[in-house]
């Protein structure tokens, strides 16, 4: 597991075309604690999924600094996109192969497999899946790095209800099994209570912290949709600029 | 595709032999000599070894140029497709190299380099050689951003980025690079065979120019395409129902 510390200057886009100079993130300080579940909930385009690839190394253009645990280690990363960035070409199971390292062995899969129910799944090609079943395949390829850090950007997003309550559960199941330090973004904020420590909520761009608020449920609570919901009311109760943000 | 379909491309070779002899016979010129003359030459080419031969040495120019082409014009595709500044740096020199005559390079090379035979892969090396860089740098430029993120992510080396990333989204691209390649390059071979070897199809079409023997010429060429259509029908077409079984 690995605590995440980051600090973030300023983040700016140049102007392309007619699309002026833009301020993307500015200011920005956020510390994760090792095994920590933190959910950013913000309005859509204010910088959550730039922050997440600035995490992930994809994005290097930026004023600021992001340590992920101790100096000179180099923590894995499980990244789930918005959309399941599948390689079409080739099946579930060797789609979760591909990002296994050199000494890591394919065994590990057939349980991750099993968790996601996908084990009958495992030799077809993700053209022949659904949304919901690219996205639990998007899942455990994360998990099946055996990462230090996940990232998750919205990965329930245009899920059906009973769909995404199905892979939240699912994903919980594997992150008890094995804690990882994770940054999870939403726009749901019962989404957000079910599965996190603590939330953070994003001012729209320039984006920065708002609020933090700690999710004081227990992990059993939290399968009540009930105890989601009177939190949830209360929280926008207690705090009503988070509707602004949803 | 049904039973009546499967037989249409046969039904329309028979028809075009038809519309051949009626024309033939119409005609009665030594320009268009019927099919079954030309049957004959192709016959008594074959049994005598001519046309093996010359048929031979052609594929081989065709195979060694079109290789070199193919691998070099991959390789130049890739990196000038993924990197701005050397694509800047080279494209009038790609669009110059597109516009040169293939006669003028032919020529070129052999008064540079001599009548030999590396003049002659050279001659249609660099013929087709920009025509595989653009369509491959187009292949490259148009690649998944997303995937190649998520390549990068999970820390793909290399040749795991090119083998299982890049080089499946690059396949149309190059199948289409190597028919056009070719079609193109066999037309060019012949070419570099009349001006400057004494062997290959061109050579002996040149042959029989000299002697106006157009069922000579009829024969090579149905052979060369014949074989053309082998290789399509052979190495092409499987390697393209493989290569695309994940599609639905």
């Amino acid at each position: 597991m690995t605590d995440i510390q980051i600090h973030i200057k300023s983040k700016a886009y140049p102007a392309v075309a007619q699309a002026g100079h833009h301020l993307a993130i500015a200011d920005f300080r956020l510390s994760l604690k090792s095994g920590e579940f933190v959910c950013l909930v913000g309005p859509s385009g204010c910088g959550k999924t730039t922050l997440l690839n600035m995490i992930a190394e994809l994005d290097d253009d930026f004023d600021g600094e992001i340590t992920l645990g101790e100096q000179h280690t180099h923590p894995k990363i499980g990244y789930i996109f918005q959309n399941p960035r599948l390689l079409p070409w080739r099946t579930v199971r060797e789609n979760i192969e591909l990002v296994l390292g050199k000494h890591q062995s394919p065994d590990i899969i057939d349980p991750l497999l099993e968790t996601m129910q996908l084990s009958q799944a495992q030799h077809v090609y993700p053209e022949r899946l659904s949304l919901g079943m690219s996205r639990r395949v998007s899942i455990i390829r994360a998990f099946a790095v055996d990462p230090d850090v996940l990232l998750m950007d919205e990965p329930f997003v245009s899920l059906d209800a009973p769909t995404a309550r199905q892979v939240r559960e699912l994903l919980l199941k594997l992150w008890q099994q094995r804690p990882h330090t994770v940054l999870f973004v939403t726009h749901d904020l019962r989404e957000a209570i079910a599965l996190a420590d603590r939330l953070i909520f994003l001012s729209p761009s320039p984006m920065r912290v708002i609020s933090e608020i700690v999710v004081p449920i227990s992990r059993q609570e939290r399968a009540n949709e009930l105890a989601v919901e009177s939190f949830r009311q209360k929280l926008l109760h207690d705090h009503p600029a988070i509707k602004n943000l949803l | 595709m049904t039973v009546h379909q499967k037989l249409f491309p046969g039904l329309s070779l028979l028809a075009f032999l038809a519309l051949w002899q009626g024309l033939a016979m119409f005609l009665n010129s030594p320009a268009l000599p019927l099919p079954v003359t030309v049957a004959g030459v192709f016959w008594r080419e074959t049994v005598s070894g001519q046309l093996p031969y010359h048929l031979g040495a052609t594929l081989l120019r065709l195979v060694g140029s079109f290789a070199i082409a193919m691998l070099l014009g991959c390789a130049i595709g890739i990196v000038l497709g993924r990197h701005k500044k050397l694509d800047a740096f080279f494209d009038n020199w790609l669009v110059i190299f597109l516009n040169v005559p293939a006669l003028v390079t032919i020529i070129l090379c052999y008064v540079w380099f001599g009548l030999v035979e590396s003049a002659a892969i050279l001659a249609v090396v660099v013929n087709k050689l920009p025509n595989v860089i653009v369509t491959i740098r187009e292949g490259t430029r148009a690649l998944d951003q997303d995937l190649l993120d998520m390549a990068r992510c999970y820390h793909f080396s290399k040749r795991k980025t090119l083998v299982h990333v890049i080089w499946p989204q690059l396949h149309p691209f190059v199948m289409g690079a190597t028919r056009s390649g070719l079609a193109l390059i066999w037309k060019i071979i012949l070419v570099v065979e009349l001006l400057g070897r004494s062997n290959g199809m061109g050579y002996q079409l040149h042959l029989f120019f000299q002697m106006f023997d157009v069922a000579g010429i009829l024969a090579y060429t149905i052979a060369f395409v014949a074989i053309i259509q082998l290789i399509e029908l052979i190495i092409l077409k499987p390697l393209d129902k493989k290569s695309q079984r994940w599609r639905r």
